[in-house]
């Protein structure tokens, strides 16, 4: 099976090839690298760009203005602070210029902890992009939906941050991408990039197909009438193993929401889910003073406030100015396992 | 009748005699062309300014003092939309140049009057944040110096696609202090990726309050560009003769050679920076309008009588104008989440356009 970053390529080059990207751009994105967790080897339309984080969503913008399809990366969301301003504007063009323009760009950047990144390589950034009004912002857990949330993010008019879970970037997916063929050494010999020189290697494409997975709709990843989680990236996958472990040892059963997408949020699955179990926990790693979790909670307690059995909760990551890099630090900064499985055990058990 | 042109019957010469400035001239029919939008753009602002003052608009921002250069950079744009045609990204400050692209004097008008029908923003932005598709006008954006990072992608599309359309790029003195300034340069210098962006500086000295003198140490800002092999020049924003030449010469280079050049255009700020400050008439500036008017007279092709008929004129466009905008329907409690969506085939929540929270439990 594809990694999640072999995924993001081959969706680069199904969007390259039959969605219209013409531009594929950031910090070492283009030739020899293809990008510092190699999303863009092998790709035609890949670019290398000055060391600028402003100038590249500019040029994207630009580029979109002439009637372009752009991709860029940003190579961490830790860098992508000095460009928030420039994300603003990107999401009110349209508004701002009662719809003489649309923005039709995507942005992809490695997001979250998980990879010993110590101060900044670890930061998380979808709750600092829930607040860009005009975006969408999505974040896949495993290989298959960021396939097919990368092509929707190509094909939607708008500008779409594609936030790609850092820990997550080399597992293998469960479910085949639809045109990949059934040997992953295969896969690896196709699109991965030799190690060394590079010159004139190319990538032998396997015939990937067109598949969307629709911007604004979860995953019901697990099933069960005891309680609900919602999670998505790193902490999603955690979510589920806590899932699993707990239906063993305790017999509880979970919902598990993988929301997929940040913005638009899939604000029927939430709902449905609390109707059934009266119990709901968000889970996420981004720091918990204003987090996107709290607005879910917001809506949870303004909607479903009498269907409540519970006091409904968010585990989040501590408010803290970075992540250290003795995993001491990033263990106790963060929700891990243990944290995750017992707040868990703790709302589905607590009595109504 | 007033006299705007000497004809050739009346003073026996064959044909009309060029109008000098320095070394440079300009034929007088162009000479009156340039003029008469002048006075057009200076009298949409002057009216916009009162409307900031009467409660018939709020704030104002634009481009008094600027004319003598804006005005010739519209007339000298390839106008269209799309990669075959000059983009342009431009600041607050440049009435002058979509008068003198044709746009209407209403259309600055209904902006200031925040009208549904003001085609730039309906009523959205400040006035002045002009947008204009059809003519690659892209969003003028409040934010200072974040054109000059936007400018480099059209000019990358343009590149690409071939032909001689050019990206042109302009913003304040003061602005060029942000990192994004420097950005254009590095960006459209890439060795082997030079792109075709005309970069403007419109230097009126100052940043609101503060002189440019206090805060940068270069001669000149043009000299930035001379480490990325950028070639500049500066030139007196105040005669629309040497600016028309400047942008031609300008202009000229970067269709042709697909590489960026940088203007640094010397203007006055007639009003002061904005409302904010009062937008009051600055006395010690030169006034490009009065200065033009004044040599068109002294070299006989326009009189004073002729001179106050294109006045009059343009005020008279300008009452008009601003009668019919504010007859025009507002925007309503309904329309603040249009437009913030393109509709889109891969969004369940919103196919079509924002229409609050996610919902549907
Ligand atoms: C990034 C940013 N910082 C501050 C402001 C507030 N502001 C508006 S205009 C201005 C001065 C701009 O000076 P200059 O670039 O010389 O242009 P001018 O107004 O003189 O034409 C400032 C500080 C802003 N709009 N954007
Ligand atoms: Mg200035």
């Amino acid at each position: 099976m594809a990694t999640l970053v072999q995924a993001v390529r081959l969706a680069l080059h199904y969007g390259e090839t039959y969605l219209g990207v013409t531009d594929i751009f950031g910090e070492d994105v283009g030739p020899p690298l293809g990008g510092v967790f190699t999303a863009t080897q092998g790709l035609r339309t890949a670019w290398n760009s000055p060391l600028d984080e402003r100038g590249i969503l500019g040029m994207a913008m630009g580029i979109a203005y002439a009637g372009g399809r752009p991709v860029c990366e940003i190579q961490f969301c830790d860098y992508a602070f000095n460009t928030i301003d420039l994300m603003k504007i990107a999401g009110n063009q349209r508004w701002a210029s009662g719809g003489n323009y649309d923005m039709p760009i995507v942005l992809m950047t490695p997001s979250g902890s998980g990879i010993r990144g110590s101060l900044y390589h670890s930061h998380s950034f979808e709750s600092w992009a829930s607040r860009l009004a005009g975006w969408k912002i999505v974040m896949p857990s495993n290989a298959l939906d960021a396939y097919g949330l990368m092509l929707s993010a190509i094909a939607d008019p708008n500008p779409v941050m594609v936030l790609l879970p850092k820990a997550l970037l080399r597992v293998r997916g469960e479910q085949k991408i639809p045109g990949e063929p059934e040997d992953e050494e295969e896969l690896k010999r196709m699109i991965d990039a030799p190690v060394g020189d590079r010159t004139g290697w190319q990538p032998r494409w396997p015939p990937v197909q067109e598949y969307f997975v629709p911007l604004g709709k979860a995953a019901l990843v697990r099933t069960g009438h005891h309680a609900t989680v919602v999670s998505y990236g790193r902490t999603l996958p955690l979510c589920v193993k806590a899932a699993d472990e707990l239906r063993e040892s305790h017999g509880l059963m979970f919902d598990v929401l993988d929301l997929r997408s940040i913005f638009p949020y899939d604000w029927h699955a939430i709902s449905q889910s609390v109707m059934k179990t009266g119990r709901i926990l968000i889970v996420n790693e981004d720091t918990e003073v204003t987090n996107f979790g709290e607005h879910l909670l917001r809506r949870v307690i303004d909607h479903h406030y009498y269907d409540l059995l519970v006091r409904p909760r968010v585990l989040l990551g501590q408010h803290i100015p970075g992540i250290g890099l003795n995993q001491e630090y990033e263990k106790n900064s963060v929700p891990q396992l243990p944290q995750i499985r017992e707040a868990m055990r703790a709302l589905a058990t607590e009595e109504a | 009748m007033a006299r705007e042109i000497v004809q050739p019957e009346e003073n026996g010469l064959a044909v009309l005699s060029d109008i000098t400035s320095g070394e440079y001239s300009l034929p007088a029919e162009r000479c009156l062309e340039i003029y008469r939008l002048m006075v057009r753009a200076r009298a949409m602002e002057e009216r916009m300014i009162k409307m900031s003052k009467s409660g018939e608009g709020y704030f104002w921002i634009g481009g008094p003092g600027e004319e003598a250069f804006n005005v010739p950079l519209g007339l000298q744009v390839k106008k269209g939309r799309g990669p075959d045609y000059d983009y342009l990204h431009l600041h607050y400050r440049n009435s002058g140049t979509l008068i003198a692209m044709g746009m209407p004097v209403i259309d600055g008008i209904r902006q200031m009057a925040m009208t549904w029908t003001d085609r730039h923003s309906r009523g959205r932005n400040f006035v002045g944040h002009y947008c204009v598709p059809e003519w690659n006008v892209v969003p003028v954006c409040s934010v200072i110096g974040v054109a000059w990072v936007k400018a480099p992608g059209t000019a990358h599309v343009q590149k690409r696609y071939g032909g001689d359309g050019i990206t042109i790029v302009v913003g304040g003195d003061a602005g060029t202090a942000e990192g994004d300034f420097g950005s254009c340069m590095i960006w459209s210098t890439r060795p082997g990726n030079e792109l075709p962006v005309l970069m403007i500086v419109m230097n009126n000295g100052y940043g609101i309050s503060t002189p440019a003198a206090t805060q940068h140490a270069e001669l000149h800002i043009v000299d930035r560009g001379k480490p990325f092999g950028i070639p500049g020049e500066v030139v007196d924003g105040n005669d629309p003769i040497a600016s028309w030449h400047a942008i031609e010469r300008a202009m000229r280079y970067v269709r042709q050679e697909r590489r960026p050049y940088m203007i640094e255009a010397l203007v006055s700020r007639l009003y002061g920076h904005s409302s904010s400050s009062g937008a009051m008439r600055v006395k010690d500036e030169r006034d490009c309008v009065a200065e033009f008017g004044q040599k068109l007279i002294e070299a006989g092709v326009l009189d004073e009588e002729g001179a106050s008929a294109i006045r009059k004129a343009a005020l008279d466009e300008c009452e008009k104008a601003l009668e019919q905008a504010l007859k025009e329907p507002k925007p309503t409690a309904d329309d603040v989440r249009r437009f913030t969506y393109a509709s889109s085939f891969h969004d369940v929540v919103y196919p079509d356009d924002y229409t609050g929270l996610p919902n549907g439990d």
